[in-house]
């Protein structure tokens, strides 16, 4: 194995392109390292990406929005106060993911690229409508997060790209987010479900809402019909009813070790109708 | 140190000194399995079968052993042959032999010399399979066409015409259980089914071991007993017992899964093949999981004949077990026995059945076969109560055994705690607390024999006063404190004067593992008669320099004292003093006792339990946790509650959420904790505790066995919550949220 430590993000491009065998980026390694201790993958190249400037950085973008370097961990999202006033679903998405530990090292990126459908932070990601700067050997471009993963363990990055940065748009006046999970213990746990809502308000009624699902299907899932639910509602019964049942109707689970088909797909309109209800509260400035 | 309010007129006894190990643990000087080294040393690595069921047709480790750095292979055909029974068991767990039997049955192992390498080398060892059919089930496995295991494997007490998987039979009653049932008001039946569990120890499995070409070893590892280590790997290997010393380490964890071997011979084999270098082997939690352990998977039928007054009239069970595709792993004589161990029943009936699986060899775990048990009548049981509107401490207590009934398995019972369990439960604020919308309250009691067993033990006064204790049972959760509180007690010097020490296999006779709850029962026995010895020579001593007779002496607060009219006058001569001029009168003074240690007094206990199911999602939330069990005596009051707290927190997982979930491929699936939901601390309320003491006879302080109790009553306890929660009875373990869930549903559609 070859151990790189490249400080920019072309050079680690360049790096990743002209390897030929089994390659791993190294952020925070909560899940790479395992893997490899597991056995499981023994890569050829591992490049290390925090020698680069900036990846440790959450910064305002000039819109008002924020750009969250690579490197940077769950624990400094969840310290970062103007950030967790934005987006405190995905910020709770991502603080969700393994222990106290693990939140000193895991990162946005990591948690995106290891393409795990029950990734807790990327439904938040998803419904925040965040998107991801794609670094290649001769351009970059920007994606949105939904595209990202293809499959389980399988992202759309192409040989030689990597992502430098994750945007999360400008959260404007009487937006909220919100992110749950379903485990059966309290912590130390992968999703069975997830759901994150992210929606604005005109008064008491929802102008936009965006809800996305996890570990219902072979990728996080954007769920437009259950967006459309609650749209124009003020989340009365009704429209709650219409959230939980859209979200059941897109949620094409399996059955394996951690729940059934039957089970997901219940708790995946659950898990709507209570985070769309924080995410309302939010909105509003009543939820925490 | 605060005296506790339940001592009985003891100076020490029932107080709650510092731990002896503390320091060490906290502070990470304590030596784990795997923190020993030597050097010189080699890393082993073990091939296990990917298949369930296998024949193994060719086993090439030409290219591992290629390898530079590779100092050893060894499979079954370098162990010797011709072994029989449960030594035949071991070896064929320790390297399968014809057929792989499980996922995770080590087929060959690998000695080189960086841990890296031996794995490297081990994923090089080619091993051709023919794949069988498999069976995990154990109502599958005993089903017509399923796949025999081991032709040939049932013994004569299985009757004719049961499928060849089934290979025990037991049966035993007493009374009319016809006449019992149609003299009942009501008459109930259900079947219930527990999940195979693992102990869940935080430390896995590791040794260092060391054999030359002569035949001599030494192997330092973790385990709950190393006699047992030393004759099992001594059987597996065709080596004198005496010729292996076998030193224990500090232990993380056993709960009865480190009473047996799993890889242990296999360093002494390496070792020997390998030119006599040490040879480490530290199990992954994946290998501890898929080879290791576990208990017994359940399938039971259960009929109980009541009267509206509560008043059990007849019971009976049929218990179906599987311990893996090893005869006699499967609890069912412990489980029998333990079905309706607390009660008073004028008729019943119990049988048994054992099914070989394909899944790993079972090892005992906290209470075997008791909480299944347990899980089976006492959720009929509870379910009978709710039907009759009856209070269900009140029926236990119309029910409950005493001292003189005549015990379900067939002892009669003498000075026993269950009745004062139950009062003291039915007397906790706990018990009155009014639970709001889908709440739960549920109780069950539980039983266990607790065990005496071969021990030795000996003591040595030092030439300061001070003493040492050298006990052979490791200490898994406290016996050190407690047996140094207990020698204390009895010399009449401070806790601090003494010192336990778990010493090696060279060191004493043989000595049980710590198993069956007998650490600080019969290891704590054995200090007290050594002490007296000690005690009595210490007496002979002073009096031959008083030059009185030694019948003249008595023993008192830690000094030697003259006693009666005509001894004379003299002053105290403490041990300090006898200990240190002990060269000059007659040499070392020292104590020692061996014993099959009789007088066992058996645990009861009852818990109560309140939980919150969320009616969207099936999840259980434990609101609060009540343990009540008779300890005899506490000698040491926090280590017992930390068992019962402990017996209780797995409980509560192996109700909740643990299984072993396999594949349509006879693959487990879940081989790490992220999968293998055992609780974690923030899953837990503070459980509540109670020590009932109802003093044992049979033990000089009265102790009774404390450790394995209080997993017995939560399988029920939580089961019965559950549905007074949700209205729904699960049968079936775990009681996880798909399955609540689902039970809900099919609640609400009925």
């Amino acid at each position: 194995m070859r151990y790189h430590t490249p400080t920019s993000f072309q050079e680690a491009s360049r790096l990743a392109a002209a390897s030929g065998g089994l390659l791993r980026y190294l952020a925070g390694g909560t899940d790479v390292l395992v893997q490899m201790r597991a056995g499981m993958v023994q890569p050829d190249e591992l490049i290390d990406l925090k020698h680069i400037p900036g990846v440790f950085d959450i910064s305002r973008t000039a819109d008002g929005g924020w750009r969250i370097g690579v490197a940077v961990p769950g624990r400094a999202l969840g310290a970062h106060e103007a950030l967790c006033r934005d987006w405190p679903g995905v910020v709770e998405g991502m603080n969700l993911v393994g222990s106290t530990q693990v939140q000193g090292r895991a990162t946005l990126v990591g948690n995106l690229c290891n393409g795990s459908p029950a990734a807790d932070s990327v439904p938040g990601l998803v419904a925040a409508g965040a998107t991801v700067t794609v670094t290649g050997p001769d351009s970059s471009r920007e994606m949105p997060v939904e595209a990202i993963p293809t499959a389980p363990g399988r992202t759309a990055l192409k040989k030689g790209e990597l992502i430098s940065a994750v945007t999360l748009p400008p959260r404007g006046p009487r937006g909220g987010d919100a992110y749950l999970r379903f485990i059966p213990r309290t912590e130390m746990d992968i999703a069975v479900v997830g759901a994150a809502v992210n929606l604005t308000l005109d008064g008491d009624r929802i102008a936009t809402a965006r809800v996305a699902l996890g570990a219902v299907a072979p990728t996080v899932l954007l769920v437009e019909e259950a967006a459309k639910a609650i749209i124009g509602s003020t989340l009365d019964d009704a429209a709650l009813d219409r959230l939980a049942a859209a979200s059941s109707a897109a949620a094409k689970p399996i059955s394996d070790k951690r729940g059934t088909v039957e089970f997901r797909v219940d708790v995946a309109g659950v898990l709507a109708r209570r985070a769309a209800q924080i995410a309302y509260d939010r909105a509003k400035g009543t939820g925490k | 140190m605060a005296k506790d309010e339940i001592t009985k007129g003891y100076r020490l006894v029932g107080t709650r000194p510092n731990r002896p190990d503390g320091l060490d643990k906290v502070t990470g000087r304590a030596r784990y399995g795997a923190d020993f080294s030597l050097p010189g040393m080699l890393w082993a690595a073990v091939v296990r079968s990917p298949h369930a069921h296998a024949k193994i047709k060719r086993i090439d480790a030409s290219k591992a052993l290629a390898l530079d750095g590779v100092k050893a292979v060894v499979t079954r055909a370098d162990l010797p042959t011709g072994l029989e029974g449960e030594d035949l068991n071991l070896q064929e767990n320790t390297l399968a032999g014809e057929k792989a039997l499980y996922d995770g049955h080590a087929v060959a192992a690998v000695a080189a010399t960086s841990q890296l390498l031996a794995q490297d080398a081990a994923r090089l060892i080619e091993v051709e399979y023919e794949v069988l059919p498999h069976v995990t089930d154990v109502d599958e496995a005993m089903k017509p066409g399923a796949p025999v295991i081991r032709e040939g494997a049932a013994d004569y007490s299985v009757p004719e015409g049961m499928h060849p998987n089934v290979v025990r039979h037991m049966e035993f009653g007493h009374g009319d259980v016809e006449a019992g049932f149609a003299a009942a008001d009501i008459v109930r039946e259900g079947t219930y089914k527990t999940e195979a569990t693992h102990q869940g120890y935080i430390e896995p499995h590791a040794c260092v071991g060391q054999m030359g070409e002569d035949g001599r070893g030494e192997m330092w590892v973790c385990t709950q007993g190393h006699w047992y280590i030393r004759r099992m790997s001594a059987a597996v290997l065709g080596i004198e017992a005496a010729n292996l010393r076998v030193t224990p380490s500090e232990i993380g964890g056993g709960f009865g899964g480190k009473t047996t071997i799993f890889m242990e011979p296999l360093t002494l084999a390496l070792s020997k093949k390998a030119g006599g270098r040490p040879v480490k082997l530290v199990m992954s939690r994946a290998e501890v999981l898929r080879a290791t352990g576990p208990t017994a998977s359940a399938s039971m039928d259960v009929k109980i004949g009541m009267k509206k007054d509560g008043t059990v009239t007849a019971g009976q069970v049929m218990f179906r077990m599987q311990g893996g595709a090893f005869v006699g792993m499967s609890p069912i004589g412990e489980a029998l026995p333990c079905a309706f161990a607390c009660y008073d029943i004028p008729a019943l009936k119990h049988e048994a059945v054992e099914v070989l699986a394909n899944r790993p060899k079972a090892a005992a775990y906290r209470a075997p076969g008791s909480p299944m048990a347990a899980f089976a009548v006492e959720s009929l049981m509870d379910e009978m109560c709710r039907e009759l509107h009856l209070d269900p401490i009140e029926v236990r207590l119309k029910n409950a055994a005493k001292e003189g009934t005549k015990s379900s398995y067939g002892p009669i019972y003498n000075r026993i705690g269950l009745v004062e369990t139950l009062e003291a439960a039915k007397a906790h604020p706990n018990y009155a607390i009014r639970l709001g919308p889908n709440q739960g309250r549920g109780v069950a009691s539980g039983f266990w024999f607790n065990h005496g067993g071969e021990t030795s033990v000996s003591l040595a006064i030092g030439e300061d006063g001070t003493v040492q204790v050298s006990i052979g049972t490791p200490d898994i959760g406290g016996s050190r404190a407690s047996i140094a509180l207990m020698t204390a007690e009895t010399i009449g010097i401070p806790y601090e004067n003494v010192r336990v020490n778990v010493v090696e296999t060279g060191a004493l006779g043989v000595n049980e593992p710590t198993h069956g709850s007998r650490a600080t029962f019969a290891s704590g026995k054995a200090a007290v008669e050594a002490a007296r010895q000690a005690i009595a020579e210490m007496c002979r001593r002073a009096a031959a320099e008083w030059e009185i007779e030694p019948e003249a002496v008595e023993w008192k607060d830690g000094a030697a004292q003259p006693a009666g009219p005509n001894a004379g006058k003299f002053p105290p001569m403490t041990i300090a003093e006898i200990g240190a001029k002990m060269g000059g009168t007659g040499g070392p003074i020292s104590g020692h006792h061996e014993t099959n240690a009789g007088g066992v007094g058996a645990s009861f206990g009852t818990h109560v339990v309140d939980v919150e199911v969320d009616p969207e999602t099936g999840r259980t939330t434990v609101l609060r946790y009540l343990v009540v069990q008779d300890a005899g005596t506490a000698i040491h009051p926090a280590y017992v509650e930390g068992q019962y707290q402990g017996g209780a927190a797995q409980g509560i997982g192996w109700a909740l959420n643990e299984e072993y979930v396999y594949g349509s491929d006879g693959r487990l699936q879940n081989t790490v904790f992220l999968d293998y939901r055992i609780p974690v601390a923030s899953d837990l309320p503070m459980i509540d505790t109670v020590i009932v003491e109802v003093p044992n006879p049979g033990h000089p302080y009265g102790v009774r066995g404390v450790g394995e109790t209080g997993i017995t009553p939560p399988l029920p306890a939580l089961a019965a919550a559950i549905a007074e929660a949700t209205g729904a009875r699960l049968r079936s373990l775990p009681m996880s949220p798909p399955k609540v869930l689902a039970a809900i549903k099919a609640k609400r559609q009925a």
